[in-house]
């Protein structure tokens, strides 16, 4: 229980997927605009992220492993992801329509999310339990939420500053994200 | 390797036949329409259109919540082929476009000083905006800035201006404006504002009971845009030849250059421009909106009523008038003089509202010819009354049943339809407002020796507009003030030979901050006439409510008028509205037509299914925003009002002639650069000046 509250953290806060691997710099830029977006890619992420984790999990230790062919992993797995949201989209279209209407169109946006592949990979490289590799994409994405709109808010404000021509909108953005990074260099050390 | 081909083969069918038996599972009905649609559409997910992605975009085209042209990014193919697809025609669907309501500018004291602060967003933030006016344009361009299509820039005057023909109504100006200034609208919207008291309002404007955007069209007058200033006019009044002719102008007096100098002539320039175009030989043409397939009864074609089937055909709904008088016009045909509103130029004016597509039927009368099972049953959605104040009040005194006694509007109705009327040489006109005086000016104009005007007042305490009150003077009309008719004198044939009154005098203030008249001791006089017309006043008839019908549970006020919510016109039968003088009592045109427009506000909320409301903080004409009337107006030098051109005395004196005379070009201009472009709190009190040194 402690080593998965250990790894709940590490992956919130010490190895944020957004701030500390800098991956998902896409939707990162892209929907931290408006918080009202940014929330719902955040909601979005968790969903898919959580989902794709277990699949690809499954799918490494049943069939790659087995097979000795894990040298198709990459392919593999975007194969799963793609297929997967694609699924999910359905699914909830059909069984959740409230949901879908929530997260719209964020969900095929995911498809191509690098945030979702790298977690799925980690799990894999750190050689996870299946109930880890749960929590561990499980929280990746809510620290990928977490970092999402603490920069989202950051960059509503910026509008108050005066920002020199050049340095302006995505600019700013990923000089700000790297103060953002900086700040949770601070969690190093934690566990 | 051989494992690897497989397992990649394997994957590849799993997913492919997990994802088409998904599609069968989870398959949900949609309209086929949605996908031709959304291949039409640009793919980008930008969100330009305000919803969540182009496949949003598409449902919220088909399912009619969204126009065809909604995407920004597509031409004008797509959007005529995506038009076909929901079977709307392209050209139809209404135009969104950007406007700017507020004037200020430039003109506005600054408030603060920001250091730095660049973007209007920011400085709302702050203490909201460097600028006095709380309300007004910030004019750092945030909506310059939003546009994708380089439609706005901020312009000379620091408010953004919108250029129309680059604007293709993305709604981006608006969703970054922090105050209300930049608003994406339909021309159906916007006619359907109400003014309220957040508004960019001048004190003309909000005086208004139209609600015509008065220094916008003065402004466009000044430029030399009539069809502009027409059009402006159009959006809350559809009858500008006839208030160009009759209206009171109660704006000119909160007119802003009113405190220091005279009025700016308003009425004066709306009747030029709205002779302009009736001389110009064609008509400006009006929008309508497509149709929505709702069908309305107005009964009664006034103003009211035109108002209302103006407003509700420019909104797409099909309108039909029901007219219990020979033609449609109502108390500006059959209560108003020739000589004040000719009909040549009424009939012109009406001829413009009906090519709109509005039906209607005359001499059919409510109640006798028809009633309001047999419209329902006809299929109207919605029915309007306007059906005007025309039962005259009676004096209650002795006599009145003679032969020679007559009322008011009855008398006008008379001689304006040309029906048989035995007139009089001497007449006593009794009575205070503007019909007693339309009367007593007929009365003049059908060859009568002497007529009286009978007042139980004075001179001060007279309803009645007071140009009206000067040019029955000149017209040698003898006002008897003071006087309180005791009763009718007849010859033993019943025919009247005079009217004996009481001399009066006032006491004490009564309730409406008039003094009381009371009356003489032992002061009977008898004025020697041959007829006499009544006209103190008159209430709605409303004989056609039978009892036990849907009609009988209308509320009506201890007037004798209708019962409704002043905001939306409605009664307590919800598809029943009402507003002009039948919901009033007797009032004014400007009145009448405002109230037709709230009618069909709230009308078209019914017709569409959404609830009936008002609007929060409406002004209705009747309260002014107090920040916005001043004491003193600093800077404004004093310029001759223009004078209004009239017929002299003797060329009108025996001939229903029209008396005044429309302003010249040269005058018109001149007056519209009187004005002082007012906005809430911004006015150009350097107007004069610069015109000075034009000219100079």
């Amino acid at each position: 229980m402690g080593d998965l509250l250990v790894l709940v953290i590490s992956c919130i806060f010490i190895n944020n997927i957004l701030l500390a691997q800098y991956l998902g710099n896409c939707p990162f830029l892209g929907t931290s605009k408006k918080m009202e977006t940014a929330i719902g890619m955040a909601g979005a992420v968790v969903f898919v992220l959580t989902m794709a984790g277990i699949i690809t999990w499954l799918i490494d230790v049943y069939f790659l492993k087995r097979l000795d062919i894990e040298f198709l992993r990459t392919i593999a797995f975007i194969l799963v992801i793609a297929s997967l949201v694609q699924f999910v989209e359905m699914f909830l279209k059909k069984s959740i329509p409230a949901l879908y209407a929530g997260l719209g169109i964020f969900l095929p946006l995911i498809t191509t999310n690098c945030a979702v592949m790298g977690v799925c990979l980690i799990n894999i490289q750190e050689e996870y339990s299946f109930l880890q590799a749960v929590v561990s994409s499980l929280a990746y994405a809510v620290g990928f939420g977490v970092a999402l709109v603490l920069f989202t808010g950051i960059r509503e404000r910026i509008i108050l500053g005066r920002v020199p021509k050049p340095l302006q909108d995505t600019s700013i953005g990923l000089i700000t994200a790297g103060f953002v990074a900086l700040v949770f260099i601070g969690f190093q050390g934690l566990v | 390797m051989l494992s690897a081909i497989l397992f990649t083969l394997g994957l590849g069918g799993a997913c492919g036949v997990a994802l088409s038996l998904a599609s069968k599972v989870f398959y949900v009905y949609e309209d086929p329409r949605i996908s031709q649609v959304e291949n039409l559409l640009a793919g980008a997910n930008c969100g330009g259109c305000g919803m969540a992605g182009c496949s949003a975009a598409a449902e919220g085209i088909v399912t009619g919540k969204a126009p065809a042209s909604a995407c920004i990014l597509i031409g004008p193919e797509n959007v005529s082929a995506i038009a076909q697809i929901v079977g709307s025609e392209a050209g139809a669907a209404e135009a969104l476009l950007s406007y700017n309501e507020c004037s200020g500018g430039n003109r506005a004291t600054d408030r603060f000083f920001y250091n730095g602060l660049n973007r209007c967003n920011a400085v709302a933030s702050l203490y909201g905006g460097k600028r006095d006016c709380t309300i007004g344009c910030l004019g750092f361009g945030d909506c310059v800035r939003a546009c994708k299509f380089d439609a706005i820039k901020i312009d000379d005057n620091g408010v953004p201006e919108v250029d129309k023909e680059k604007c293709v109504g993305c709604g981006a100006c608006e969703q970054v404006c922090p105050k209300t200034i930049v608003e994406v609208r339909p021309m159906s919207q916007r006619l359907l504002r109400l003014n309220t008291d957040d508004d960019a309002l001048a004190p003309c404007q909000q005086t208004c009971p139209a609600e015509i955007d008065i220094p916008r069209y003065i402004s466009q007058i000044k430029s030399g845009e009539y069809e502009a200033a027409v059009n402006t006019i159009r959006e809350r009044n559809p009858l500008l030849l006839a208030c160009g002719r009759v209206c009171p102008h109660p704006c000119e007096e909160y007119c802003r250059r009113s405190i220091e100098d005279d009025p700016v002539s308003i009425n004066q320039l709306k009747r030029f421009v709205a002779d302009l175009e009736m001389n110009s030989g064609k008509r400006f043409p009006i929008s309508v909106a497509p149709d929505t397939g709702k069908r309305v009864a107005v009964i009664g074609g006034g103003p009211a009523g035109l108002s209302a089937a103006f407003f509700l055909r420019r909104l797409g709904h099909g309108v039909t008038i029901f007219e219990a008088m020979p033609k449609l016009g109502g108390m500006i045909r059959y209560g108003i003089p020739e000589y004040r509103l000719p009909k040549k130029v009424l009939d012109w004016e009406i001829e413009g509202i009906l090519n709109l597509g509005i039906d209607h039927h005359t001499n059919v009368k409510m109640g006798v010819d028809f009633d309001l099972g047999s419209l329902i049953g006809a299929g109207f959605d919605a029915v309007f009354f306007g059906v005007g104040a025309w039962d005259d009040y009676n004096l209650q005194i002795p006599g009145e049943e003679y032969a020679g006694c007559f009322t008011g509007i009855d008398f006008l109705a008379r001689i304006g339809n040309n029906k048989p009327i035995k007139l009089g040489k001497r007449a006593a006109i009794i009575g205070g407002g503007n019909t007693a005086i339309d009367c007593a000016r007929t009365m003049v104009r059908t060859g009568a020796e002497k007529v009286y005007l009978v007042y139980r007042r004075t001179r001060n305490e007279m309803p009645a507009n007071e140009v009206e009150i000067v040019a029955a003077d000149h017209e040698g009309i003898e006002f008897v003030f003071l006087a309180a008719p005791k009763q009718v004198i007849a010859d033993s044939d019943g025919n009247v030979t005079g009217l004996e009154y009481l001399k009066m005098e006032l006491g004490e203030p009564d309730a409406s901050g008039r003094r009381r008249p009371v009356p003489v001791d032992g002061s009977e006089t008898v004025l020697e006439v041959d007829m006499i017309i009544t006209a103190i006043g008159q209430s709605p008839d409303l004989s056609f409510r039978k009892e036990g019908t849907r009609l009988d549970e209308l509320d009506i006020t201890r007037w004798n008028t209708f019962e409704v919510n002043p905001e939306t016109c409605q009664t307590n039968v919800p598809y029943i509205f009402a507003a002009g003088d039948a919901q009033t009592g007797p009032a004014t045109v400007v009145a009448a037509i405002g109230g037709g427009r709230r009618a069909a506000r709230a009308m078209d909320q019914f017709l569409k299914g959404k609830p009936v409301v008002g609007v929060p903080r409406a002004l209705l004409s009747q309260r002014h925003i107090d920040e916005s009337i001043f004491d003193t107006v600093p800077g404004v030098e004093k310029s001759k009002r223009v004078e209004m051109p009239e017929l002299s005395v003797s060329e009108r004196i025996d001939n229903f002639v029209e008396v005044d005379l429309v302003i010249s070009e040269a005058d018109a201009l001149r007056e519209s650069s009187r004005c002082l472009n007012c906005c809430r709190l911004c006015y150009d009190p350097d107007q004069l000046r610069e015109q000075n040194v034009d000219a100079g």
